[in-house]
C-alpha cells in the first residue's frame, strides 16, 4: 500500500509563504521586515523594524543576502520576514533620489545597529550633512565631541549600517581625497556626482 | 570552525525551507479547502515562539508538530459542526466541501475518514515524512504505539479498498 503525499500546484507554497510573511509583518508578529531594492549602485537590502529603517546594505559588498540577514538575525532578532510592503517608503525615496527628484530622505531611522557612544554620535552628525555639501573626517570628529579622533570617526562612518540615507559618502579626507567608503570608492564617486559634487 | 555556535536562521529562511512540506501535510490531513488558513496559523504561531527557540532544534519536526495541532483544531471544529452546509440559509454559493474535486488523491480523503489516531499517524508518516520517533514525540505517545496505529490505519485502508473493488 503506498500513500504518496499530495501534489502541490506550481508556485502554490511560494504564494502562500508570501501572504504569510506579509501578514506576520502587518500584525507585528515579525520584529524585522526586509526587501531587496534595485538601484544604480547595485542591489540593496533594506531592513526595517517598527522603529524605522535599521539597515541598508550593498548586497554584494556584504557577502550576499544570506549573510546580511544572518547578521541582522544575530544583532536584532531572528524573527525576520520578507515583506516588501513594509519597505515601500524607502524604495520610493531611493527611486526619487536616484532619479534626481529628491534631496533629503524623510523617514524614521532605527539606530540600534550602530554602537552607542562615539560611533553613533558620528553617524547622527553625518545624517545632518545636507545634500550637495561635504565634510572632512576631522569635521566629524569635532562634531562628535572628540576633535583628535578623526581616524575613529572614519571607522564609525565605515560601520554605517544605513549608507546613502545616512550620507557617509559626503565625508572626505582633509587632503581633498575621497577617503574610504563602505560600498567601495566607485559608488562614493557616483553618489557624489549625483549630488553635483564631482564630475564622473 | 567551532567558533560560531549554532544559531537560529532568519525566520524567512526557515519559512521558505519548510513551506512545501507543511502545506503538503495540511492538504493531506485536512483537505485543500482549509489548508491555506491552517498554513498561515501554523507559521504565525511558529514565529511567535521562534525567538525563544534554542538553536540546533529539529526545526522541521517542530513546525510539523505545530501544523499537526492546527489540523487537530480543524478536525475538532468539524466534529462540532458536522454538516456545515446544512446551516446555510442564504443560498449563497459556497466552496465545495473539503476534499471534493480538489485533486489531492482519493486516498487522503479515505485517510481523513479513519479514527483520529490512525489518521494522525498516517498523515505525519506519509505526507510529512516524519520518523516514527518524531511522530511519537508529536503525538505524545510511544514509538511502538505510533507504529501500531500506522499498521492499523493501513489495514483499514486496504480493507476499504477491497470492499470498494468488490462492490464495483
Amino acid at each position: 500500500m503506498s500513500l504518496p503525499p499530495p501534489d502541490l500546484r506550481p508556485g502554490e507554497a511560494a504564494a502562500l509563504t508570501a501572504r504569510t510573511a506579509a501578514r506576520a509583518a502587518d500584525e507585528g508578529i515579525a520584529e524585522v521586515a526586509y526587501a531587496t531594492v534595485d538601484s544604480p549602485v547595485g542591489r540593496l537590502v533594506a531592513v526595517a523594524t517598527p522603529r524605522g529603517l535599521a539597515r541598508l546594505a550593498y548586497e554584494l559588498e556584504n557577502g550576499g543576502l544570506d549573510e546580511i540577514l544572518d547578521d541582522v538575525a544575530l544583532r536584532l532578532s531572528p524573527a525576520i520576514v520578507e515583506a516588501p510592503a513594509k519597505l515601500d517608503l524607502i524604495r520610493r525615496e531611493l527611486d526619487e533620489y536616484f532619479g534626481g527628484r529628491r534631496r533629503d530622505f524623510d523617514l524614521p531611522l532605527d539606530w540600534s545597529l550602530s554602537r552607542e557612544g562615539f560611533r553613533r554620535r558620528v553617524l547622527r552628525e553625518c545624517a545632518l550633512i545636507p545634500f550637495g555639501a561635504t565634510r572632512t573626517y576631522k569635521d566629524m570628529a569635532i562634531a562628535a565631541g572628540s576633535p583628535s579622533a578623526f581616524r575613529a570617526a572614519g571607522g564609525a562612518l565605515g560601520s554605517n549600517p544605513i549608507p546613502i540615507v545616512v550620507p557617509c559618502h559626503r565625508v572626505l579626507a582633509s587632503s581633498g581625497g575621497l577617503g574610504g567608503y563602505t560600498g567601495g570608492l566607485e559608488r562614493k564617486r557616483l553618489l557624489l556626482s549625483i549630488e553635483g559634487r564631482i564630475l564622473m | 570552525m567551532t567558533k560560531t555556535a549554532a544559531r537560529l536562521p532568519p525566520f524567512q529562511r526557515f519559512l521558505d525551507a519548510h513551506s512545501a512540506d507543511v502545506l503538503r501535510y495540511l492538504v493531506a490531513s485536512i483537505g485543500r479547502h482549509d489548508a491555506d488558513d491552517a498554513f498561515q496559523e501554523t507559521f504565525l504561531s511558529a514565529l511567535r515562539a521562534y525567538p525563544r527557540l534554542s538553536a540546533g532544534s529539529n526545526l522541521r519536526g517542530w513546525v510539523l508538530t505545530i501544523a499537526h495541532r492546527k489540523a487537530i483544531d480543524v478536525h475538532r471544529a468539524r466534529g462540532r459542526n458536522p454538516v456545515p452546509v446544512a446551516e446555510i440559509h442564504d443560498g449563497a454559493q459556497r466552496s465545495p466541501p473539503p476534499g471534493e474535486g480538489e485533486g489531492e488523491g482519493d486516498h487522503w480523503e479515505r485517510v481523513r475518514a479513519l479514527p483520529a489516531r490512525q489518521r494522525e499517524v498516517l498523515t505525519l508518516r506519509y505526507a510529512a515524512d516524519l520518523t516514527h520517533a518524531e511522530i511519537a514525540s508529536a503525538l505524545g505517545c510511544t514509538e511502538e504505539a505510533a507504529r501500531r496505529a500506522a499498521a492499523d490505519g493501513l489495514k483499514n485502508l486496504r480493507k476499504e479498498l477491497t470492499d470498494v473493488a468488490a462492490t464495483a
